[in-house]
């Protein structure tokens, strides 16, 4: 498994209010961090389903990364206490297939939160590096 | 969804931005260009250097006819940017614009991977991918329009709050000023000068309020407070709380049947009032009763029972007599209105100084803040005008002025900002001293003079030419002289590189700011966003300082950033603008981001009902079964429901689970493995 050339592949599912705009400020401040993430842009985190995470798992996922606002400043009230429900639960059920529940992770960072956003980034792809690639790579596809 | 166009075939056309070096400068834009031409379904990939200018939406229109384009994908900045502008170029060429995707390679790649050409664009030859695959299955929508009610709100009496209320008012819309003291006027009417024109506070304020006041198109709520919030823009039905005053005014006692009857504002209540408290507009250095009036100049004037302190003794009732204005049963009272736009204007409060231990307030007597300075030196103030030494009522003839008290401060305990008008209004005090106590001598400390405005720099040298003594170093502590109270200051002056131990009759302390106490609570109400120092969020802070991310919701002033008078009038005349134009229009749209019930998918459960946090979900009875069915007019578009439904039955428009899936697939499953 261990690869020379691995590089992880990590899929981040953020909300279009808070953690798209932090991660956009983190762009306009030019903070640099690592290139292994590609995000995807919904419009509240309570939008996923958690068989989309279940589905980039499938597809060979290293990691996933779901990210909203902070409890109180959803723009739609709720959603992020309801995906962070539901994240909790689908960290058991990724444990119960025997997959490190640490390749799923949810955060919050605001829309003024261009730094954190960087950190963020540095922290996630540091904690897939270290587990290595999915053992559900090879069934991809 | 069943009316949905569905392409047989998906062309999309793939344009890619250099954004001058901005994107070129990290990514080979020629090479995601070339890379997008090996993609399923692209029938054409172009680059430019600027895709956001006239020759570069045109490539979009022409491409869209000449290749019968069924979506659009262009790689370049932010869609929280740009979105808006290729949407319309989509459908300038004759698409729908709702058939525009937008790959982020400016904010989220060339910009954070400066240093990574190889993979940024690796990185970006992913994001065209994955936007492929979602502009491939994109369908036609079209935007709700809503009808706009045509009134709006002001959330907060100071100068700016009034601007707003008065701009709009004035431009025929009915509107509601909140205010939660029982006065407007806000902290500029407790300031004695304004810099650097050194005019009257109250001077220029109270003819404002009197217009506040007697403007027909406005309904000034003070002593009132936000209580709830629903809907959305052009539809706000806001809930206030009316908190008991106590006291009715003239309407109120006619509405009562008391002819001649309700408050005057004559006073006879107070006179005879025996509860006798600290008085918070004058920062608790002058008595007040529990039956009061906020300051002098109030409007509307009509006294208000602090409840809290009352005794209910019934004597300013007697005092009354036939006017029958006091009413001690009075109780809070409720009522809902319902505007188009809002606007914002909190303000702010002074930091709590004293948690900067070092400097003494509240433990030395003669160390004041700048509030409190204005109230000792103004002439309608606790002490008639006179500065003096609240430790032994003497005039102080040495007077440290401590700049940057809390601000710009990394230590934790203040704030890492600058509150933008201490420098400005610590210079005018000294030129207040001077002109007020001869022979007295003003030290500013200061770390830098930020003298930024309209002829502010210019008042900076008069001050130094009036005998104002500056040393630039930033306080280290204070002590107090136990026996004659007097304040030895211990600073750096770091012009000469030396240290200064000084002994002064008096200390101002220009304190920081901070957001009020109420600004969380009202900000969550309204769904505003914040900055990581709790100043409410703008929409863009150079090309939308007045919006917010939440529509039809505005900012004017301070809560949105520490501004001086000048810059919050002005930025409230432009939220005033901005929260007019929906108005004016008549209508908005919305963008049509809803949830649709695909029935022959839902099994009826109501899971998702209880998910929807707008009440927007119901179930109905459909031809002999139990489904589920979408208010649109509630619905925000959040996919709360879609994100729960078991059976997968909800299709969120725009975000649909098999546009989500295929982005999911394209970036994991579709590069090169």
């Amino acid at each position: 498994m261990a690869d020379e050339n691995w590089k992880p592949k990590i899929i981040a599912i953020i909300c279009n209010w808070c953690s798209y705009a932090g991660a956009d400020l983190a762009g306009g401040a030019r903070i640099q961090y690592p290139p292994d993430i590609r995000a995807v842009r919904v419009m509240c985190t309570g939008r996923i389903d958690p068989l989309f995470i279940l589905k980039a798992f499938q597809d060979g996922a290293d990691g996933v990364l779901v990210s909203g606002c902070h409890f109180g400043d959803c723009h739609y009230l709720e959603g992020n206490f309801k995906a962070a429900k539901r994240m909790f639960l689908l960290k058991s059920v990724l444990k119960n297939i025997g997959l490190d529940d640490k390749r799923l992770r949810m955060t919050f960072v605001s829309a003024s939160e261009g730094a954190k956003w960087g950190s963020v980034m540095t922290d996630v792809v540091k904690t897939i590096n270290e587990l290595g690639p999915s053992p559900l790579k090879e069934f991809a596809r | 969804m069943a009316e949905v166009k569905k392409y047989e075939e998906p062309r999309i056309g793939v344009f890619v931005c250099h954004c001058g070096t901005n994107i070129a400068g990290s990514i080979d834009v020629k090479a995601v260009m070339e890379y997008a031409r090996t993609l399923p379904n692209v029938a054409i990939a172009d680059d430019y250097q600027y895709m956001c200018s006239t020759p570069g939406q045109n490539k979009i229109a022409e491409a869209i006819n000449e290749q019968k384009l069924t979506g659009v994908v262009v790689a370049a900045c932010s869609p929280r940017l740009h979105e808006p502008t290729f949407r319309n170029a989509t459908k300038a060429g004759g698409l729908n614009p709702f058939r525009f995707e937008m790959a982020n390679i400016r904010e989220q790649n060339s910009w954070v991977h400066m240093h990574q050409p190889e993979e940024a664009t690796a990185k970006a030859k992913d994001a065209v991918r994955i936007a492929v695959a979602k502009a491939s299955l994109l369908e036609d929508l079209i935007p709700k329009s809503v009808p706009v009610e045509k009134a709006a709100m002001v959330v907060g009496g100071g100068v700016g709050g009034m601007q707003a209320a008065l701009d709009l008012a004035s431009a025929g819309i009915k509107t509601y000023l909140v205010e939660k003291t029982p006065s407007i006027g806000g902290r500029m009417s407790q300031l004695d000068k304004t810099f650097p024109t050194l005019d009257c506070s109250q001077c220029i304020l109270t003819p404002k309020m009197v217009d506040v006041y007697r403007h027909e198109g406005i309904e000034l709520l003070t002593y009132t407070e936000v209580e709830a919030v629903e809907g959305y823009i052009g539809n706000f039905d806001v809930t206030l709380r009316k908190k008991a005053r106590g006291v009715i005014t003239p309407a109120e006692a006619e509405a009562r049947g008391i002819v001649g009857g309700g408050c005057t504002g004559c006073g006879d209540c107070a006179t005879v009032c025996p509860v006798i408290k600290p008085n918070p507009f004058e920062l608790g250095m002058a008595p007040r009763k529990a039956i009061y009036i906020y300051h002098p100049q109030v409007s509307p004037l009509i006294y208000t029972v602090d409840f809290d302190s009352c005794v209910k003794c019934g004597l300013c009732v007697e005092a009354c007599d036939t006017k029958q204005a006091v009413d001690l049963e009075a109780k809070d009272e409720f009522m809902t209105v319902k505007v188009g736009t809002v606007i914002l204007a909190l303000g702010y409060d002074i930091f709590p100084i004293e948690k900067k231990f070092e400097w003494g307030y509240k433990n030395y007597d003669n160390v004041i803040t700048s509030l409190e300075f204005e109230r000792l030196i103004c002439a309608s103030g606790p002490t008639g005008g006179h500065l003096i030494r609240p430790s032994d009522g003497a005039t102080p003839k040495k007077v440290a002025f401590v700049l940057c008290a809390g601000s710009r401060d990394n230590t934790g305990v203040g704030k890492p900002y600058c509150s933008r008008f201490c420098c400005m209004y610590s210079l005018k005090h000294a030129h207040q001293i001077i002109e007020k106590i001869p022979g007295v001598v003003p030290y500013i400390f200061y770390m830098d003079i930020r003298s930024f405005g309209k002829m502010y720099e210019e008042f900076y040298y008069r001050i130094q030419d009036e005998g104002a003594k500056f040393i630039r170093g930033r306080v280290a502590n204070i002590t107090q002289d136990p026996v004659t109270k007097n304040l030895h200051v211990n600073a750096e002056d770091t012009l000469l590189g030396r240290p200064i131990d000084m002994e002064v009759d008096m200390v101002v302390l220009a304190a920081a700011i901070e957001p009020t106490a109420e600004t969380e609570k009202t900000r969550r109400l309204f769904g505003v966003s914040c900055s990581q120092d709790g100043w409410l969020l703008e929409a863009h802070p150079k090309l939308n300082p007045c919006g917010t991310t939440t529509a039809g919701v505005y900012l004017a002033g301070v809560c949105q950033g520490p501004k001086d008078i000048p810059d919050t009038v002005a930025q409230a005349e432009g939220a005033a603008s901005a929260a007019s134009i929906p108005i004016h229009r008549g209508e908005v749209e919305l963008e049509p981001y809803f949830a649709v019930c695909m029935e022959d998918k839902c099994a009826g459960c109501g899971l998702c009902v209880n998910q929807c946090p707008y009440q927007a979900l119901s179930l109905v009875e459909k031809e002999g079964r139990t489904v589920m069915q979408v208010t649109e007019a509630k619905c925000k578009g959040c996919g709360t429901c879609g994100g729960f439904c078991p059976g997968g039955a909800i299709w969120m428009q725009h975000f649909a689970t098999p546009q989500i899936i295929a982005q999911i697939d394209a970036f994991l499953l579709g590069g090169e493995q």
